[in-house]
């Protein structure tokens, strides 16, 4: 919302300066965009007289000048053409800064004449491309004056924002009452007196859709001269960037500023038949103001004559009504109309509009009769003409609410003390009428502009909870919301920084644990994962329903309605899936080794999965001790054990089977199990076609954590530390088995084939190849007698060493290798 | 001494420098101590010496055999010395070489500051509360007061899935992590403290705004707790997250549907270097209000019992702020060069006792 100060002030009588204006507009709410202030680079510019203008006397361009500046007579040197005696110009002072140049001027002297000052060009004064000479002024204009405010630049534009809950600041005069209830001086009144009627309007109103449509006034005035509107009403139009286009749609434009009040006018001469009913659109096509043809439809509110559809009801007029040059009789529309219809209509045919903008927020539904009346005045004024009675169709809707304020509230809610008289006064200020007052409270009338205040929109209350509670919680909001706009008001005015800041009061001199459990495991997923070498990455929840189609299922359920790409419209299977990408990005930029990391949702239809999923791709390092060496899934698994043990989670219990998701190689990935059901993680190479497909170079491994499939960890003390006195023994064995035994199988039975005696069990190698035949493989495995009552004897650790071969056997079909 | 045992000394004195090596040293030991060793025949043969003769001689000779004994060790220990010197001389290494090489691993600069969040807030006695990317359309706008003409439903601005939900209500991607204050006051009683971190999206997608960022949203209700707590609250936060304990920090009249009164809040800056602090410029950093009544009812909260406040602000934008962060959309990219520049080290978490 822009308008000049001079503006403000035809509503605003105060003496405040333009920093306070703006400082305090940003204070109460109306926060200021901007402030363009053409004058004040030119203040130091005043309106001089070239009492003689003659050749310089050692320069044939040049000019030497006697100029009258009001303030004496000095001597100008001046290289413009048309410099000449007599004529009325803008002079520059020494110490003044030219904008056009960039240099502050200084007395000085050309070639042997002195120059104490400058005669301008537009250029020199920022003000155009104008520089053939010097500015040429009229010779009326008053020497000695300041040149901007004689030019009328000097009338600064102020740019404010306007939440979408005060339509009432969409208008000067809102914004005049509301820096009049700060304190910054008082509104003027506004109370324009009726233009009798003369004839009986020939044009009549009917409203079909009173639910779009409340209520309209409209009027006619005929013999009514169209034109160019004088000139204060341009600049005034101009200042704030609106086109001048005729004296009666200038007017409507300006009232839709000054009061917020927006206009509309049909040349009376081309509207067919006698009524103009506001009625449900019908398909029909019509050509609107700006040119464009629109189709109104049924949920739309149309402005119809018996030619058809003449206007989109509150958003745009039609080309077909609209007034010209050649209008000698106008009909002027003053309509309320439903915020959300208009919201609707400019919304599906995206027009955006002034008239919608103050619509959509609710207009003053009090003002249409004064409205009427100052725009009756101002066009008999501009245009001449005789005014018709006022016609109308519908009814003034009852706008009439009380709020309450207990004064204690501003303190308990607002955070700030502030005197009952003084709250009283800032709401009168504010149009708020005082209708009741104990020393406890007030009880004003809203003013019908505020029906943002005291609105008893409707609840949307939960469905789940206990009729009784959402009842009184329903009462509970009666009585409290009014009492909140109030507060709202009287603190709006003081400024918040007004109210004092206090810390918030201790719940516990040492508060408690911040994390749940599941998210301190989080934390320690991510800590952990990073301190295993992995970069932690933040990517898209959303992602290309192809790439996506690779990882897992892509259900249209998780499909975006409205994406805001074609490559971002599906929700990832896994976090691995937008990993691989990053890998792939990142290979592209010259960094084929990177090792990411991301701990996010993973989507499926019922709901969302937290998953801690990694990606290596490439190789580590390569180095002269240690050979680079491709990442392979068992680099996955090792980040997956890491993880898991770093959660609480013992490694023991676990089973891993070859049955990893499809976008793994079947051969080199597994899932990890705790019991029979709970997956809690993946791992493994990533599928070659995978990789082909995101044309990602590979080798590339990953996994998955489910973190929300992890147990909380037991709180509970630890027992006592296993520290048996005697010295372990160490074996080891050679296991053939056929190629098919997983390894987990033989550790498992032999760590359980004596499992008071056996500790520990570690497979050292895995040998495939000619020396245990086809079909086969060695695995070399060591194993840690604990005894615990003496030392053990070679008969004891030979027949424990039995029992390992033996269980094995059983448990496996591996023999000892020979 | 007589000649014989002084030649003997000499011999074996010789003998022992010319050993160049243990080996040589050896044989100079058993040579003259050993078995049959010079000295010990000497010793052997002192029986038959007479009686006068023999206490001189066998002392002369004990004499000699510590003497001998005491040089052949210091000769054992200057070759071991020399030994074990040119050993460590041929172990010599190039201590420039590199070591093996170790990548770090990092935390994304949005984890950290959530960390940071974390500790600042649970400090004030907050916890945190967390809610589904997929939300319904009630608990994202509804419930919060935004009806269901409201502008920030439409399409530019909300992602939709398709169908709806088990109550007939259109699926969304949460626009913001309010939806979660509707979860925590209808699921828990009050008092209550929360912040809400989380993913959130809009359809928008430049050089400051991406379709996917992240919010933290805070919710606290009491029996009293005023607009003065939110302000304090929210200076007590900014001062200690950006380090500044004289920060300034402004309070304006805004509107929010969820709150009321409203406002937003800047923090004083330089706008030409980006240093937070002095300056005079204002830069504005977040929305806050008390929790309006109508939400508070929708949850089934009688707002004549309890009142708090709720704000919401952008974890990026702190984050830039806080880093000098420049550019946004870096954040999502995964460029292995940006996290390794901007990435924090796993082992140093937000800790408020170690300093954040």
């Amino acid at each position: 919302m822009k308008f000049s100060l001079s503006w403000l002030k035809t509503h605003l009588d105060t003496d405040a300066s333009l920093q306070t204006i703006t400082d305090t507009l940003t204070t109460i709410g109306l926060e200021l965009e901007g402030v363009e202030d053409r004058g004040a680079a030119l203040a130091a510019f005043r309106v001089a007289h070239v009492v003689e203008a003659v050749q310089h006397p050692n320069a044939d361009r040049l000019r030497a000048c006697k100029v009258d500046t009001g303030n004496g007579i000095v001597s100008v040197v001046c290289g413009a053409p048309n410099a000449r005696t007599g004529m009325k110009a803008v002079f520059a002072p020494p110490g003044s800064f030219i904008p056009g140049t960039g240099i502050t001027l200084k007395v000085g002297e050309i070639r042997g004449v002195q120059s104490a000052g400058m005669l301008l060009s537009a250029r020199e004064m920022g003000l155009g491309n104008d520089h053939d000479g010097i500015v040429d002024l009229p010779a009326d204009a008053p020497v000695g004056v300041s040149y901007p405010a004689w030019a009328g630049l000097d009338d600064p534009i102020i740019d404010i924002s306007v939440t979408p809950n005060r339509g009432d600041a969409l208008a000067v005069r809102g914004v005049a009452r509301d820096l009049a209830a700060a304190g910054l001086g008082t509104l003027k009144p506004f109370a324009p007196t009726p233009v009798p009627a003369a004839f009986p309007s020939p044009l009549q109103w009917a409203i079909t859709m009173r639910e779009a449509c409340p209520w309209v006034l409209g009027r006619t005035v005929r013999g009514v001269r169209n034109g160019a509107s004088p000139q204060w009403l341009q600049d005034r139009l101009l200042s704030i960037g609106l086109r001048p286009i005729n004296a009666l749609v200038d007017i409507t434009n300006f009232f839709t500023i000054d009061l917020g009040r927006p206009l509309h006018v049909f040349d009376a001469g081309k509207v067919t038949g006698s009524t103009l009913t506001f009625r449900p659109g019908a398909g029909e096509t019509f050509r609107a103001l700006n040119g464009k043809d629109y189709t109104a439809r049924p949920q739309d509110c149309v402005i119809a004559d018996a030619a058809g559809v003449q206007s989109l009801a509150g958003v745009i007029g039609g080309e077909a009504t609209g007034c010209d040059e050649a209008t000698t009789s106008v009909f002027i529309e003053c309509a309320l109309f439903d915020p959300v219809h208009v919201a609707l209509t400019g919304r599906h045919h995206q027009i955006i509009s002034d008239a919608r903008q103050r619509f959509e927020r609710g207009i003053d539904p009090a003002l249409l009769p004064d409205a009427v009346e100052a725009a009756t005045r101002l066009i008999q004024e501009l245009c001449g003409g005789e005014a018709s009675e006022v016609v109308s169709a519908g009814a003034q809707p009852a706008w009439r609410r009380r709020a309450s304020l207990r004064f204690a509230r501003l303190r308990d809610f607002g955070g700030l003390d502030v005197p009952a008289d003084a709250a009283v006064g800032t709401l009168e200020r504010l149009g708020f009428r005082c209708v009741e007052r104990s020393p406890v409270s007030v009880t004003v009338e809203v003013p019908s502009w505020r029906n943002d205040v005291a609105a008893a929109s409707p609840l949307e209350p939960a469905d789940t909870l206990p009729p009784e509670r959402m009842r009184k919680a329903a009462e509970g909001r009666n009585a409290i919301e009014p009492e909140a706009d109030l507060v709202e008001e009287v603190l709006r005015m003081r400024g918040l920084d007004a109210v004092p800041p206090v810390s918030m009061p201790a719940i516990a001199p040492v508060p408690p644990p911040t994390l749940t459990p599941r998210q301190a495991r989080s934390a320690l997923a991510r800590r952990t994962l990073a301190a295993q070498g992995l970069a932690e990455c933040v990517t898209f929840s959303f992602m290309a329903g192809s790439d996506a189609a690779l990882f897992g299922d892509t259900p249209d359920a998780l499909r975006l309605s409205n994406p805001i790409a074609a490559d971002l419209d599906q929700m990832r299977p896994t976090p691995v899936a937008t990993l691989a990408r990053a890998a792939q990005r990142n290979a592209t930029r010259g960094w084929p080794d990177v090792s990411l990391f991301e701990i996010g949702p993973a989507y499926r239809p019922d709901g969302q999965l937290l998953v801690a999923a990694g990606l290596r791709a490439g190789s580590t390092p390569r180095n002269w001790a240690v050979a680079a060496v491709d990442f392979g899934a068992m680099d996955a698994k090792a980040d997956v054990w890491a993880l898991l043990t770093a959660l609480g989670v013992p490694l023991d219990a676990l089973t891993t089977t070859p049955d990893a998701p499809g976008f793994y190689h079947p051969g080199r990935s597994g899932t990890v199990r705790q019991g029979p059901k709970t997956v809690l993680a993946t791992f493994g190479a990533l599928h070659p076609r995978v990789l082909a497909a995101l044309d990602l170079a590979g080798p590339a491994v990953a996994f998955e954590v489910y973190l929300d499939a992890i147990q909380d960890p037991k709180r509970r003390r630890k027992s006592a530390p296993d520290l048996p006195a005697f010295q372990p023994v160490r074996r080891d064995f050679a296991f053939v088995a056929a190629s098919s035994v997983p390894a987990e199988a033989v550790l498992k039975a032999a760590r359980g084939a004596e499992r008071s005696l056996i500790t520990g069990v570690s497979l050292f190698d895995v040998y495939e190849g000619n020396k245990v035949g086809p079909g086969l493989k060695s695995l070399a495995i060591e194993v840690v007698f604990q005894p615990r009552e003496h030392t053990l004897t070679d008969a004891e650790i030979e027949a424990a060493c039995a029992k390992v071969v033996a269980a094995v056997a059983k448990a496996t079909g591996a023999t000892l290798r020979g | 001494m007589n000649d014989d045992l002084l030649a003997l000394k000499a011999d074996t004195d010789a003998a022992l420098a010319a050993a160049e090596d243990l080996r040589a040293w050896d044989a100079v030991r058993v040579g003259v101590l050993g078995k049959n060793g010079t000295l010990t025949q000497q010793l052997k043969e002192l029986g038959k010496v007479s009686p006068e003769q023999r206490r001189e001689r066998g002392a002369a000779l004990n004499r000699l055999k510590d003497e001998l004994a005491s040089a052949i060790d210091a000769r054992r220990a200057a070759l071991e010395a020399a030994a074990l010197d040119a050993q460590l001389a041929a172990e010599r290494m190039d201590v420039t070489l590199p070591p093996r090489p170790v990548v770090p691993g990092l935390v994304h600069p949005i984890s950290r500051t959530i960390e940071e969040m974390a500790a600042i807030f649970g400090a004030m006695g907050f916890g945190i509360a967390e809610g589904p990317d997929v939300e319904d359309d009630w608990r994202n706008f509804g419930a919060l007061n935004i009806p269901a003409h409201h502008s920030a439903r439409e399409d530019m601005d909300t992602f939709y899935l398709p169908g709806t939900d088990a109550q007939g209500r259109r699926r969304v991607l949460r626009t913001h992590t309010s939806p979660v204050q509707v979860r925590t006051m209808t699921s828990q009683e009050p008092p209550l403290r929360v912040i809400v971190p989380g993913r959130t999206y809009r359809a928008d997608h430049d050089a400051t705004h991406s379709p996917m960022f992240h919010q933290v949203e805070g919710l606290a209700i009491d029996r009293n707790l005023t607009l003065g707590h939110l302000k304090g609250c929210l200076i007590d936060f900014l001062r200690a997250f950006f380090g500044i304990s004289n920060l300034p920090v402004r309070f304006r009249s805004s509107y929010f549907p969820f709150t009321e009164p409203s406002m937003e809040v800047d923090i004083g800056w330089n706008r030409k270097t980006g240093e937070l602090g002095g300056g005079g410029d204002w830069l504005e950093i977040l929305g806050s209000g008390m929790v309006h009544a109508k939400v508070l009812a929708n949850c089934g909260i009688d707002p004549r019992e309890w009142q708090g406040f709720a704000f919401g602000m952008g974890i990026e934008r702190v984050t830039m702020l806080k880093h000098g962060i420049p550019d946004l959309r870096p954040f999502y990219e995964s460029d292995i060069r940006w996290l390794r520049h901007y990435g924090f080290n796993p082992l140093a978490p937000a800790m408020l006792h170690e300093g954040l």
